[in-house]
């Protein structure tokens, strides 16, 4: 069945907007990987993220090879060995002697799959006593690979269940706010204008202060995430709040009056879904807000703690900046940290272009 | 205006009071204060343990602790500092300063290059210059201004062109002012650019939309059918009408730069008011938090408030009262 251009619906317009944009396509894909990766890092990570070996402290990421003596063989990691040069700096070389076989889909540490399947097998992995560090290693000799894809679990979805909550509140506050008017609207109103008038930083340093410090970690995870929605939803609920301020005068919203629908069932129901269009996007752009704020609190040490990862404690070890120098491959959480952020702003900037003029006849409309 | 002005103060007193009770509340909720350092330190006798928790009336329930700090602020007192053990007035002037002059060195500089930046943009649209900007732009925008500011100060840490951290020399002092001022600016360059890289990416685009969008309008193409330069109708008649909307933004954008520059001053090791709230945030030094959130506030107000006014003065449609 073809369907002509005039019977597309407006999200159906939007979307092949969206899907024309070829930038845009591609960073959701990237984003797809990367949450793909989040999601099953237990089998990606050759090791757990806590699987430390003092003896490779800062080991350079390992060589993977194809050709023994210019044969070509199945692929190996050359051993290392660790000396120290004349100033006392570890010196890794290649110990051409020792070579370990790279074996894929081998028992190794336990971990959940999705979080609840309890599973052994990781999609490749060295024979002992030989490591694969793919990217490099860090202090402790952990597998930076390994802590990324874990520290991915932590980074990627702290931003989607943020943002979740904050617009949850957001869209209420500004739902009621602005379909009520009156005193309620000004509290409500004088309320978002206390939580904005904070530098945010500032507020979140506060907030965390109010987190016990004998709370484990996952606590510490979903007190990272309420601190970071407390902050978010105020500048969105003035939006929305500016937008049901107009919405509650059509004539719709009348005839459900009329028809002794709920104050509440007329919010939810008939106004909200009126600014979804700008939703989508600002929840798109939204998103790198809450990762770029967990991996700030965790670089300064008050996010997420250690052995745990996260992309933000992970890169503190970079604060120290002469170890840039020597183990350059410990900023690869900020490469990660960027790559997400920028796929997340090249698809809100293509959402609003595209759900723009949804918006715009929106406005006409009134 | 200036009633104006003088409203909108009146109007954040409350909530400045408002901050202040939340930041109380969320500092006492939190187990532990800053005597339970001091009780664990052996060398404190609980005579003096228990004359400390008269004096800053530990003891005494919650909302009387707060009616006496407001109590205090009236007096101009922001209480006492546990952890420096001075008056916070002491400390916080300083770092409210220094803040202020790191917010506003990328504030200027983040104007300074994004407006001609934006407004050469516009005249090249699509050609090669344009998307050479928009591309870094794109970069610049998702860049976090921490792992920036890590890269310049490991750049300086190679090539020892730039001071790494701190405000001053060992030897500020002894220099004359011109050295001074050169040895400030020295210190400001990593913090400064780290912390309006991104700000000048964002606001080069706005700039870039309203110069086009202006471009477009039929007076523009009345003035050049005058007869006019290109250069008279860009910088007279163009760009005058393409800067308005940005004004509004002003105050936001330096309110952005000041949370923003928390963690580039943690990170930098400028000693501003957001390394200090890190400081009394850790050792739970309530009185030091409470002054440094409201110091942020008035800040913040200050530079909205200053906007508006610019805005005003600007626009001559806009009226106040």
């Amino acid at each position: 069945m073809t369907k002509n251009a005039e019977h597309l619906s407006e999200f159906q317009i939007a979307l092949r907007g969206f899907t024309q944009n070829r930038l845009a396509v591609s960073c959701a894909y990237v984003l797809l990987v990367l949450y793909a990766g989040a999601l099953l890092a237990g089998f990606f990570a050759p090791y757990s993220f806590q699987d430390e070996d003092r003896n490779y402290s800062y080991a350079p990421p390992t060589q993977v090879k194809i050709f023994d003596n210019g044969r070509f063989v199945a692929p190996y990691v050359p051993g290392m060995k660790l000396t120290f040069d004349e100033y006392n700096a570890r010196i890794y070389v290649i110990d051409p002697v020792q070579k370990y076989s790279i074996r894929f889909f081998v028992p190794g540490d336990t971990y959940r799959l999705f979080g609840v399947f309890p599973c052994r097998h990781h999609l490749f992995s060295v024979d002992s006593p030989g490591r694969i560090y793919l990217l490099g290693a860090d202090a402790r000799g952990r597998d930076v690979f390994s802590r990324l894809l874990y520290g991915a679990q932590v980074s990627l979805s702290i931003g989607l269940i943020g943002v979740f909550i904050s617009f949850a509140i957001g869209l209420l506050v500004g739902g009621i706010s602005g379909y009520y008017g009156g005193r309620l609207d000004n509290f409500l109103m004088r309320l978002c204008e206390m939580v904005m008038m904070v530098p945010g930083f500032y507020l979140l340093l506060a907030l965390r202060a109010a987190v016990p410090d004998n709370f484990n970690s996952l606590q510490v995870y979903f007190a990272i995430i309420i601190i970071l929605s407390f902050i978010g939803w105020a500048g969105l609920a003035r939006i929305i709040r500016g937008m049901c301020l107009s919405l509650r005068e059509r004539e719709y919203v009348l005839a459900a009056k009329g028809l002794g629908l709920s104050d509440i069932k007329i919010i939810v129901r008939h106004i909200l879904p009126h600014t979804l269009s700008y939703s989508i996007f600002a929840v798109m752009l939204s998103i790198p807000g809450y990762i770029l704020g967990e991996s700030g609190l965790s670089l300064i040490g008050l996010g997420i703690q250690d052995p745990y990862a996260s992309w933000g404690n992970m890169l503190s070890d970079a604060m120290s900046i002469v170890r840039i120098k020597f183990a350059p491959w410990i900023l690869w959480p900020a490469f990660c940290i960027f790559l997400t952020v920028a796929c997340f702003n090249v698809i809100g900037d293509a959402l609003r272009d595209c759900l723009d003029p949804m918006l715009k006849s929106e406005g006409e409309n009134t | 205006m200036w009633r104006y002005a003088f409203k909108r103060l009146l109007v954040a007193v409350p909530m400045l009071l408002g901050i202040a009770l939340l930041t109380f509340v969320l500092m006492r909720i939190s187990p532990g204060n800053y005597l339970d350092t001091v009780r664990m330190d052996p060398q404190f006798s609980k005579e003096t343990i228990a004359r400390y928790e008269q004096l800053y009336q530990l003891d005494k329930p919650l909302f009387y602790q707060y009616v006496q700090w407001v109590k205090n602020l009236l007096r101009l007192e922001l209480g006492y500092s546990f952890y420096y053990n001075v008056p916070v007035y002491k400390i916080i002037g300083e770092r409210i300063w220094n803040t202020f002059v790191l917010s506003l060195a990328a504030f200027l500089l983040t104007w300074c290059v994004a407006i001609p930046l934006g407004i050469w943009a516009a005249l090249n649209r699509n050609r090669f210059a344009d998307r050479a900007i928009q591309f870094f732009s794109c970069i610049a925008l998702s860049l976090p201004s921490f792992f920036l500011g890590m890269i310049l100060l490991f750049w300086a840490s190679q090539t020892g062109m730039l001071p790494l951290g701190g405000m001053h020399s060992p030897d500020y002092e002894s220099f004359g002012w011109p050295g001074r001022l050169v040895d400030l600016l020295k210190h400001l360059a990593i913090p400064a650019v780290a912390l309006s890289i991104g700000s000048i990416a964002a606001l080069q685009r706005i700039m870039r939309g309203n110069m086009l969008e202006v471009l477009g309008q039929k007076y523009i193409l009345t003035a050049h059918a005058k007869g006019l330069s290109q250069r008279r109708v860009v910088y007279h008649h163009a760009l005058r009408n393409a800067i308005n909307p940005l004004i509004t933004l002003l105050g936001y954008e330096f309110s952005s730069l000041l949370s923003g520059a928390a963690l580039i001053e943690i990170i930098c090791g400028w000693p501003g008011l957001g390394s200090l709230m890190l400081t009394a945030v850790r050792s739970k030094d309530v009185y030091l938090v409470m002054a440094s959130m409201m110091m942020g506030g008035v800040l913040f107000i200050i530079g909205n408030l200053l906007a508006d006014i610019a805005l005003a003065k600007a626009d001559p449609r806009i009226r106040y009262d």
